[in-house]
């Protein structure tokens, strides 16, 4: 409830979150044991690692609300209360000083950033936590405050089992020990440090070389063994324009990203599979971008139909196909240059285009154009009104 | 008559293969195969027109065109690459090439596309006309030049077809205009994508430092 920690606990464990909830309070009981490893799993327990995928509203995120700490604060001086009364008391000189330590512990190494605005955990920016304190500027007051709720635990612990002079001595001596070991181990931990840079560096080097050769492997060099195998010109040419087409895309960037998640990757997709399997060159031009829906999906597989036709009646092996996303419409163009045909001559019977192509677009509520004349070309339009939001620029 | 060109491109077999291809009706007065050769020999030759490999090491066509064109302004230049990003097609009509063309382009199509760069109109690609169509698509919420920053609604029709991947002729067909007139608003197009300040050619063309 505080900070998800009883409800990770209890997801580890297979148990009821109550039941957890339950022990940490009976824990806290038996002389505020609870309380401490609380706070310890808290800051100690991995938190879940988060999928970029998931929307952050999805996502089971504690929130550090004011009143919930304010809350568990009176929880826990209930319990102290409750063992100060009830003689299960370990000494005042023990148990202020762990308080005090103990929340000046919590407060610099809880996981997230309570005095961010929205009071949410931003786990997806932390490395380790003293890393994320030393990001953030908004962090700061927060470290300086646990700073001091640790030193004065400390110096209430030595005030209370020593005397304050005596004190000041042992303070003295630690200080001119870290001294000596910060002399001593200084160079060597900056060396060691900029080894462990120099090394992490090296590594993710070879590690994208690797990758890059793994790839080249699989992809170019496959080709080109394919291309030396290939008996006629036009295969050839088919598997320069595959490898082509792959290359590119992973060179920019365009392929890791969900295959066919978008439409302009849907196009390309599309159009990279029709010319390995039909042996096309589809010349694919996409202006503006939309998320992919049931529509813009009917679109790409009429697009793929008519691609088809061309490839099979034009007499041409070049298709262009032309999509143009706009706010209120979405437009498609196919076109050849190839031997055309008259639209009115068609038979009733032949109804390929009819079905696979003027009835799926229509279905979703657009309309089909066929432009033929015998000798001049070939060129589908098909028009999808927008029935979602806006269009967004590709790049 | 003859068209004077100049090959540059840092791989001899696509040199050769271009060469053997234009120069049965061009003139191909020379070629280079790095960017110091290739500033050399197109101040000595002063041809006409340069095909221009995009990616070459050293600067690559950017640095050509940006070394040639303050002392020679009448040299044109015409793009070549194998990549379609956008940010290397933007990048070298930003710095003056008059148009771009994938070296996956048929013979004949690059022979007429050098033929139109002599004659002082702009070579666009379906593909170039699909990025142009991109980066004008969203009305600029601040148009410092209004002129330089929209398309006109001829232009934008002129471009849909070329990207749909018709030849300058059919567009002219389908329009009712002469093929003087697509060259003319292909032309004022290219002027806009050259200096137009809109985000998104700027920023195109400052990404281009890849590779």
């Amino acid at each position: 409830m505080l900070a998800g920690v009883a409800g990770g606990v209890a997801e580890h464990l297979g148990l009821d979150p109550f039941v957890v909830r339950l022990a940490f309070l009976v824990l806290a009981f038996a002389a505020g044991f609870g309380v401490v490893v609380y706070l310890l799993l808290w800051v100690l327990a991995p938190s879940e690692p988060v999928d970029a995928a998931v929307p952050a509203a999805k996502r089971h995120i504690p929130r550090l609300a004011a009143r919930e700490l304010l809350g568990g604060g009176l929880i826990v001086a209930g319990v102290l209360i409750i063992l100060w009364f009830s003689g299960l008391w370990f000494g005042d000189g023990l148990a202020w000083p762990v308080t005090l330590a103990a929340i000046g512990f919590a407060v610099l190494w809880a996981r997230g950033s309570s005095e961010e605005g929205r009071g949410r955990l931003d786990l997806a920016s932390i490395g380790t936590p003293l890393e994320a304190l030393l990001r953030t500027r908004e962090s700061r007051p927060r470290l300086v405050v646990g700073a001091l709720l640790i030193l004065g635990g400390m110096v209430v612990f030595l005030a209370a089992t020593t005397t304050l002079a005596a004190a000041a001595n042992v303070i003295l001596a630690v200080l001119v020990t870290a001294g000596g070991l910060a002399l001593l181990a200084g160079p060597w931990l900056w060396r060691l440090a900029n080894d462990l840079i120099e090394e992490r560096t090296s590594r993710i080097r070879t590690q994208a070389r690797a990758e890059m050769a793994a790839h080249l492997h699989d992809s170019v060099l496959q080709t080109l063994a394919l291309i030396q195998r290939a008996k006629e010109p036009r295969e050839m040419v088919s598997l320069a324009r595959t490898q082509e087409r792959d290359l590119r895309a992973w060179l920019y960037g365009r392929a890791p990203r969900v295959q066919g998640a978008r439409l302009h990757d849907a196009i390309d997709a599309m159009a990279g599979r029709l010319e390995r399997s039909h042996r096309l060159k589809v010349e694919a031009v996409v202006v503006g971008d939309a998320e992919l829906d049931d529509d813009l999906r009917a679109l790409v597989a009429a697009c793929s139909e008519a691609i088809l036709n061309a490839g099979k009646h034009a007499g041409i092996a070049e298709v262009s196909v032309y999509v143009e996303v706009e706010d209120d419409q979405i437009n498609g163009f196919v076109r050849d240059s190839g031997v055309g045909f008259d639209p009115a001559a068609v038979p009733e019977d032949r109804r390929g285009i009819a079905d696979s192509i003027v009835k799926r677009i229509e279905r979703h509520g657009g309309s089909v154009e066929i432009r033929s004349r015998p000798g001049a070309g070939t060129e589908v339009q098909l028009h999808l009104p927008r029935r979602v939001a806006a269009a967004v620029p590709f790049a | 008559m003859t068209v004077r060109v100049f090959i540059v491109d840092d791989h001899e077999l696509f040199r050769s293969g271009v060469r053997s291809e234009l120069q049965d009706d061009l003139e191909i007065v020379g070629d280079a195969g790095t960017v110091g050769e290739a500033i050399a020999g197109i101040r000595e030759l002063e041809p006409e027109v340069v095909l221009l490999d995009v990616h070459m090491p050293a600067g690559g066509g950017l640095a050509v065109i940006e070394a040639i064109r303050a002392d020679l302004p009448e040299v044109r230049f015409l793009a070549l690459s194998v990549s379609d990003a956008a940010e290397d097609v933007i990048g070298v009509i930003r710095a003056g090439a008059r148009g771009y063309v994938t070296k996956s382009i048929a013979p004949e199509e690059l022979h007429a596309a050098v033929r139109r760069i002599h004659d002082g109109d702009a070579v666009f690609s379906p593909r170039l006309a699909g990025f142009v169509l991109d980066a004008f698509l969203t009305e600029p919420t601040t148009p410092i030049d209004p002129e330089l920053d929209h398309l006109s609604p001829r232009e934008r029709e002129v471009l849909r077809f070329i990207a749909r991947g018709y030849s300058y002729k059919e567009v002219g067909t389908e329009l009712g205009i002469s093929v003087k007139t697509v060259e003319t608003h292909v032309s004022a197009v290219l002027r806009k994508l050259q200096l137009s300040s809109r985000y998104e050619l700027s920023r195109w063309a400052a990404d281009h430092s890849i590779v």
